[in-house]
């Protein structure tokens, strides 16, 4: 099966390959997945004091369009205030990237890490986790 | 000057050697006959062209020209060889023991025979992938027929003891079959000190081409029959019918005669390559060889490089064409089952990457193949989370997962 030109893209030059300070309670971490499924995701963003994503960093355990559905998810996430940052679906990825049907998967996980990052950054400043459906799997 | 890309999967097939094409090309042109056609010159010529060529594989394999039954490849001799017994030997018995780690063209026919009342065994294998020789001949019941075990494994190379295996099978009147389709040209391997009743095995694995394979029917000691599973003009003395593929077996032929002068020589030769890269891929840290390396095919190695992914590490070896035993793209996830039966964890077989030379390969493409890896090793693991975290310290079999 063939990458498309966006995949390798992201793959060959991935954005924002990192670790952000965890401990921080301006950073939010999400870590989905699990390494017997054969993916890992960790997603991290800085968050200021207006709720506006400052930075995102990703590490990746996976194949390339995983590799690239999370390097993907951190260029969209700077700049965004968290409650825009809810907003993205999957799907966006999917077309965005061009994922063919089997790896529909890899950006599921995707919006999955951008949630769990969000949650854990609301709970660290005392507000309630958000709730996510989860429609696409 | 290297040429990309370099072609290191020679265990999913091979290409075909020159030689081998040159003695083919005249039977697609001028020599067209069907083999079948007694009656004029353009199919005795066809029929000699098969006739020698049984003869150049059965020199290959240690047997006679009439055991040897021309299928379209490894696939059709294994289902013909199951399902011929299976059929051949009802009022015998109907159970099979194979293996866990056999390829799926048997252990989908032994599935399928299953709806029809047969009882199959699937052995585990131990860590390294060898055969319990102990727990086979406990697994042995009066009802047993048949013994399906392959000689070299398509992913680790592992090379079972398919004498000792045939000692026991012929100790309890049990036929032995072997899908021999990774060892055939590689190894020396032949019927008769073998012991092997059947045996499956293709052109396109040992430089020769595709579409044309081979099930060996022993015809004495004991008298081996299968039902035929193709009916039609009763060729192939009534077990496989169907007009000879008479390029693919002058090819098969061909390459079988090649294997006789260049199996010892190639063996040597890749055998030595294969070890070099292995010691220089060992380096890395974290990464594990799979499979018994004292008893294994000369071409072959299978390396988990654990905390990457085994498809997205063959994105960033360019230029190498390997195959892995991580299956993102199946909608399963399901990693390597091969692997799995060896005891490894869904980690480690979707870090595996399977690596096999051929008799084209260079020393210069090993060396380059060796900076790749190295080089995807090491840039994946910079990218990967769990790197991260073993690096420190972090126990991951501890961490609680969020399966998805």
């Amino acid at each position: 099966m063939a990458y498309s030109e966006k995949v390798i893209d992201h793959y060959n030059n991935p954005r924002n390959v990192g670790t952000l300070d965890k401990s921080k309670n301006t950073v939010g971490t999400g870590l989905v997945g699990a390494p017997e499924c054969g993916d890992v995701m960790r997603l991290q963003i800085e968050v200021d004091e207006n709720n506006v994503i400052q930075d995102a960093k990703f590490k990746t355990f996976g194949c390339g369009s995983a590799i690239a559905s999370s390097s993907l998810a951190t260029e969209w996430l700077k700049g965004k205030s968290i409650d825009q940052a809810l907003e993205i679906d999957n799907m966006d990825i999917v077309e965005e990237l061009a994922l063919p049907p089997v790896k529909i998967h890899c950006s599921v996980l995707a919006e999955d890490a951008i949630k769990a990052a969000i949650n854990d950054y609301r709970v660290k400043n005392g507000m309630a986790p958000v709730e996510s459906e989860k429609s696409h799997h | 000057m290297i040429k990309l890309p370099i072609y290191l999967d020679n265990n999913a097939t091979t290409p075909m050697d020159p030689r081998v094409l040159e003695a083919m090309i005249p039977y697609f042109t001028e020599k067209f006959g069907n083999a079948a056609s007694r009656n004029h010159p353009f199919g005795w010529v066809a029929e000699e062209a098969v006739d020698y060529a049984r003869e150049q594989i059965s020199k290959l394999i240690g047997c006679t020209e009439k055991e040897i039954i021309f299928t379209s490849g490894a696939t059709e001799s294994n289902n013909l060889a199951i399902k011929g017994v299976f059929e051949m030997y009802q009022s015998k018995g109907n159970h099979i023991i194979t293996l866990t780690t056999e390829h799926k063209a048997i252990l989908d026919t032994c599935h399928h025979l299953e709806k029809q009342g047969a009882e199959i065994t699937y052995l585990d294998v131990q860590a390294d992938g060898m055969v319990d020789l102990a727990k086979l001949e406990a697994a042995i019941t009066p009802k047993t027929i048949l013994i399906s075990i392959m000689y070299g494994n398509n992913e680790i190379g592992v090379v079972q003891h398919i004498k000792k295996i045939s000692e026991i099978a012929r100790k309890h009147g049990v036929l032995l079959h072997t899908d021999a389709t990774q060892a055939v040209g590689k190894i020396p391997v032949n019927v008769e000190t073998d012991g092997i009743d059947l045996m499956s095995f293709s052109g396109h694995k040992m430089y020769g081409p595709k579409g044309i394979g081979v099930l060996y029917v022993r015809r004495k000691n004991p008298r081996v029959k299968v039902t035929a599973q193709m009916d039609g003009g009763g060729h192939e003395r009534g077990m496989r019918s169907g007009t000879l593929n008479v390029p693919g077996i002058v090819g098969l032929g061909k390459a079988a005669e090649i294997a006789m002068l260049d199996m010892e020589k190639d063996a040597v030769r890749l055998s030595a390559l294969r070890d070099k890269l292995e010691n220089a891929l060992s380096t890395l840290e974290e990464s594990y060889v799979n499979g018994n390396i004292g008893s294994r095919l000369p071409h072959t190695t299978n390396i988990s490089f654990k905390y990457v992914e085994g498809e997205g590490l063959m994105m960033a070896m360019k230029d190498l064409a390997v195959s892995s035993g991580s299956a993102c793209t199946s909608a399963s996830l399901e990693p390597s089952y091969v692997l799995k039966s060896l005891g490894l964890n869904d980690d480690l077989a979707h870090s595996s990457i399977r690596f096999g030379l051929g008799r084209f390969t260079t020393d210069e493409e090993v060396d380059y193949a060796i900076e790749v890896t190295k080089t995807a090793v090491t840039k994946l693991r910079e990218m990967s989370p769990l790197w991260e975290m073993f690096k420190e310290g972090i126990d991951l079999d501890s961490v609680e997962w969020a399966e998805h």
